[in-house]
C-alpha cells in the first residue's frame, strides 16, 4: 500500500488542468512591482532609491534580520518609486516600483542552459550564498531557506525531505519543475544535503504525478542517498508535518519543528532555486507560476519574473473568462482571493487560480449537525467544530488547551462541512487572538 | 473592473450537504423497509406512513407556528426520524399511538432541545420508549411474519423471540425446549420473526450499513463497537453455560440489536464526535443491552441502552478527544 500520512485528509477533485503543458517563459513587463517582504520574517530594507537604475538580479532590499530574505530586482531599469500597494494578501505593503528597460544582468550570473553539476563549495559557503540568492520556501509557507539550513545547536539533521507533493487541487508548478528540471533540482538537493551534513534525502511524490515519480527515480539513479517516495493523492500531505509523517512515520510535536524528528523538509522548487544560486549564482527573480481554471481557455505554466502583475499572467492564458467570479493566488484550500490583479507574483506564488462565478461562493451555512466530519478531517487531530465554538465565545484559555495553534489553516474542516459553517474562519479568528495571549505571557 | 469575490480559504467545498445525508439515511433504510413491508405488508406500510406524515407535520408546525422560524422539514431529518420511529413499533399498533410517538418524538426528543443537532437522545427513541412505557399492551404485541401480511389492527400475533427466552427462562422451562421454540438462524438472518416493523431483517440491515459506510454518512466505530461487544459478552456467557445463556449469534440476530447498533445508535447529534468516544459510547450500548435482556425485566434493551449512552455523550466528547498529531512521538520522548 502507498505510504501517507497518519491522521485525517480529505480528497478534493485534483483537476490537474495544465499537467500536460510545458512551461513557457513570459515576457518581462514593462512594470514590476516588489514587495520587500514576500517571506515570512522581518520585511527587507530597500536599498535603492527613486531614479536609481538596477540590473537583473541586483539586490534592492537587504535582508534585516536572522528571519529575512534579501531582494533582488528582477529586471533591469529605473527605480520608478517606493511606496505602498496591495498585495495578494490584500494588506498594504511596502513595494519597490520599477519601470523596465531593457533586460541587463549582472555580470556574475550564469545565464546559459548547461547544468553544472560538479560541488565546490564547503557547507557555510552553500548557506551562505542561500541567503544572499534571497531563497525562502517556494511552497507557499515562504520561510527563508538559508534559517532551516542552520538548525538550532544541539539538534542534528538526520533526513532530508524534498516536498513534489502539490497537494493542492490545479497547481502543477512544481510537477512540471520535476519533469523539466529534474537533474538541476537533484543538484540542488545534493547541495542542500552538502549544507545539513545528511547522507539521506527522501522526495515525496503524489501518485497523481507517475511521469515525475518515473522521471526522477531513473535521475536519482546516478546520485548517492536520494530516493523517491511515491505517496497516495491525499490532501494536505504538503503540510510539513505531514509529510514527515508520511515518509518516515514520525510525528513532530505540537508546537516543534521538524528539526525535533531529525528532518528538514524543502520544497522541489526551493531545491531547484538554490541550484541556481549557487551553481549559476543566480539569485531568486523568477519562479513557475500555473494559470489555469474550469473556464480558463489555455491553463499554462509559466516563468514569470517576481513582481509581474497577476493580469498579465491571466493575458497569457487568454484573458479572464467571461463568468469569472474569484481570482486566487495560490491553490483553491489555502490560496489568497485577491481583490486587485495588479497584485504582483511574489516568491511564493504557486499559482492563479480563476473560479467560475457559479462556484466562487460559498453553499448557505446550517447548523452544526454534529456529524463529527470536521474531526475526521483535520489533518492535526484536532475537533474543528469545538474550536469555532470556543474561538465565537471567546473562551482563549480552553481553544489553547484545545491546541488552536496546532491548526495548519488547511481548510479540511470547513472544505468537508456539511452545513458550510465558516469553521476555519472562525478558527484563524481564535489564533490570531490565543497567539496574542501567548506573546503577551511571555514578555 | 469586473468585481471580484473575495473570502479566506478554502475555496472549494466537498459539495457534501445535511440533505445529502439524510437522504442518505433514508436510502440506506429501503431494504429493512422493504422487508418490513414483505413480512409484515399492510401494517408495515400503514404504520411507516402515518409516522412519517406525522414527524414531518409536526415539525412543520412546530417550526412555523411555535418557533416561528422558517420551515426545516426539506432537510430530511425529520423523515428520517418518522422512519426510525416506524421500525421501532409493531405493525398493528393503533393510528391515534403512533401519532402521539410522533408527537413526542418531534415534540419532546427535537424541537424542544432547537431542532436539528441539538438533541441530546434520538429522538425516535424517545417517541418508542415512551409509548413502550405508556402502552405496554399494545407495544408489545407482535404480528407473526407473512400470517399478518393482509391485516392491520386485527393481525394475528405472536412472540419475538427473545421474549420467547426470557419468558422460558422465568418460568424455568428446560434451555432446549426453549431453543426449540425461537426460529432457526436462517429464518433469524432473513427476519421471519416477530418483532417490530424495521429490526427484524438482519440482512436488509446490514446492507443499509455497507451503504452509509462507502458513502461516509457514518464511520465503523459506533455499530462495531455495539455489535461486538455484545457478541463479546455473550459469547463468554454462552461459553461459561451454554445451557442458560443464548448463543453469541442469537443476540445479534433478534430484537432491535442491529437496528439500533446501524441506525439509531448512529444517530449524529447524539453521539460522540470523536472516534474513541465513538467506540467507549457503543461498547457502553452493548453491554447495558446485554445486562438488560439477560438479567432485566424486559426481554430486549437496546432501546434504553441508547438512551441511557445519550445522556453520557457530552461528559464522554468532555474527555473522550481525537488522538492529537504529535503526541504518539512526544510521549515516546517524555
Amino acid at each position: 500500500m502507498l505510504k501517507t500520512f497518519s491522521l485525517g485528509g480529505v480528497h478534493p477533485a485534483e483537476n490537474k488542468l495544465s499537467a500536460a503543458k510545458a512551461t513557457e517563459i513570459l515576457p518581462v513587463p514593462a512594470e514590476v512591482v516588489i514587495p520587500i517582504c514576500q517571506h515570512i520574517g522581518a520585511p527587507g530594507t530597500p536599498v535603492v532609491k527613486k531614479g536609481d537604475e538596477v540590473k537583473v538580479g541586483q539586490v534592492i532590499a537587504q535582508s534585516s534580520g536572522f528571519v529575512s530574505a534579501n531582494i533582488h530586482s528582477p529586471v533591469s531599469g529605473k527605480v520608478f518609486k517606493i511606496d505602498d500597494i496591495l498585495d495578494a494578501s490584500g494588506y498594504k505593503r511596502q513595494a519597490i516600483i520599477i519601470k523596465t528597460e531593457g533586460d541587463e544582468w549582472m555580470a556574475d550570473i550564469d545565464r546559459s542552459d548547461s547544468i553544472r553539476k560538479g560541488i565546490t563549495l564547503s557547507s557555510e559557503e552553500i548557506i551562505k550564498r542561500v541567503g544572499e540568492a534571497g531563497i525562502v520556501g517556494s511552497g507557499g509557507a515562504t520561510f527563508p531557506a538559508h534559517v532551516k539550513l542552520s538548525p538550532p545547536p544541539g539538534k542534528t539533521c538526520e533526513v532530508l525531505i524534498l516536498n513534489g507533493v502539490e497537494c493542492e487541487p490545479y497547481l502543477t508548478s512544481d510537477h512540471r519543475l520535476m519533469l523539466e528540471k529534474g537533474e538541476e533540482m537533484l543538484v540542488g538537493v545534493s547541495l542542500l544535503m552538502k549544507a545539513l551534513f545528511v547522507d539521506r534525502a527522501i522526495i515525496g511524490i503524489e501518485n497523481n504525478k507517475q511521469d515525475a515519480i518515473e522521471h526522477i527515480r531513473k535521475l536519482v539513479a546516478s546520485y548517492n542517498g536520494i530516493t523517491v517516495q511515491p505517496l497516495k493523492v491525499q490532501y494536505p500531505q504538503g503540510g510539513e508535518k505531514q509529510l514527515i509523517d508520511a515518509c518516515i512515520g514520525r510525528q513532530v510535536p505540537s508546537g516543534k519543528l521538524p528539526i525535533e524528528v531529525g528532518a528538514v523538509v524543502f520544497n522541489v522548487g526551493t531545491a531547484y532555486a538554490v541550484y541556481e544560486a549557487v551553481q549559476k549564482n543566480k539569485p531568486k527573480i523568477d519562479r513557475i507560476v500555473t494559470v489555469t481554471g474550469l473556464s480558463v481557455k489555455n491553463p499554462g505554466n509559466f516563468l514569470v519574473r517576481i513582481g509581474t502583475p497577476i493580469s498579465a499572467l491571466i493575458e497569457a492564458v487568454g484573458g479572464l473568462p467571461e463568468d469569472t467570479g474569484k481570482v486566487i493566488a495560490g491553490g483553491p484550500m489555502m490560496g489568497k482571493a485577491l481583490a486587485s490583479l495588479d497584485a504582483p507574483v511574489t516568491k511564493g506564488t504557486s499559482g492563479v487560480l480563476i473560479v467560475p462565478e457559479k462556484i466562487a461562493s460559498r453553499g448557505k451555512t446550517e447548523y452544526c449537525i454534529r456529524c463529527s466530519k470536521c474531526v475526521s478531517a483535520c489533518p492535526m487531530g484536532l475537533s474543528p467544530y469545538l474550536l469555532m465554538t470556543l474561538a465565537e465565545k471567546e473562551i482563549h484559555d480552553r481553544a489553547e488547551e484545545e491546541k488552536i495553534m496546532d491548526c495548519m489553516e488547511c481548510g479540511s474542516c470547513s472544505f468537508t462541512c456539511p452545513s458550510n459553517r465558516p469553521l476555519l474562519d472562525y478558527i484563524r479568528l481564535g489564533k490570531g487572538k490565543v497567539g496574542q495571549i501567548m506573546r503577551s505571557r511571555i514578555k | 473592473m469586473k468585481r471580484l469575490i473575495v473570502s479566506p480559504s478554502p475555496h472549494v467545498h466537498s459539495g457534501d450537504s445535511v440533505k445529502k445525508n439524510m437522504y442518505g439515511v433514508v436510502i440506506a433504510m429501503i431494504p429493512a423497509l422493504a422487508a418490513s413491508v414483505w413480512f409484515f405488508g399492510i401494517g408495515a406500510l400503514v404504520v411507516t406512513l402515518t409516522s412519517v406524515l406525522a414527524c414531518v407535520l409536526f415539525e412543520h408546525l412546530i417550526q412555523r407556528f411555535i418557533l416561528k422560524k422558517p420551515t426545516t422539514i426539506t432537510d430530511g431529518s425529520a423523515i428520517v426520524t418518522g422512519i426510525l420511529l416506524a421500525f421501532n413499533l409493531p405493525t398493528n399498533i393503533p393510528l391515534a399511538l403512533i401519532i402521539i410517538g410522533a408527537a413526542v418524538a418531534i415534540g419532546m426528543g427535537k424541537m424542544s432541545f432547537g431542532g436539528l443537532g441539538q438533541n441530546p437522545f434520538n429522538p425516535a427513541l424517545v417517541g418508542r420508549v415512551f409509548l413502550l412505557i405508556s402502552y405496554p399492551v399494545q407495544m408489545t404485541s407482535w404480528p407473526k411474519p407473512i400470517d399478518s401480511r393482509f391485516s392491520y389492527l386485527d393481525a394475528e400475533t405472536g412472540a419475538t423471540p427473545l421474549s420467547i427466552m426470557k419468558e422460558g427462562l422465568i418460568t424455568g422451562k428446560p434451555f432446549s425446549e426453549v431453543l426449540a421454540e425461537v426460529p432457526s438462524y436462517l429464518e433469524l438472518f432473513l427476519g421471519v420473526m416477530g418483532g417490530s416493523a424495521g429490526e427484524i431483517a438482519g440482512v436488509a440491515l446490514m446492507i443499509g450499513l455497507i451503504y452509509m459506510l462507502v458513502k461516509k454518512i457514518i464511520t465503523w466505530h459506533i455499530p462495531v463497537a455495539v455489535i461486538g461487544s455484545v457478541l463479546v459478552f455473550t459469547g463468554v456467557l454462552h461459553l461459561v453455560d451454554s445451557n442458560a445463556y443464548a448463543s453469541p449469534l442469537f443476540h445479534l440476530l433478534t430484537g432491535g440489536l442491529l437496528l439500533g447498533a446501524i441506525f439509531m445508535a448512529t444517530d449524529y447529534s447524539s453521539s460522540p464526535m470523536a472516534t474513541s468516544g465513538m467506540i467507549l459510547y457503543g461498547v457502553g450500548i452493548g453491554v447495558i443491552t446485554v445486562l438488560i435482556r439477560v438479567w432485566g425485566a424486559y426481554p430486549e434493551g437496546i432501546s434504553f441502552a441508547i438512551l441511557i449512552m445519550n445522556a453520557f455523550v457530552p461528559l464522554i466528547d468532555k474527555y473522550m478527544k481525537p488522538k492529537h498529531f504529535g503526541e504518539k512521538v512526544a510521549a515516546k520522548k517524555a
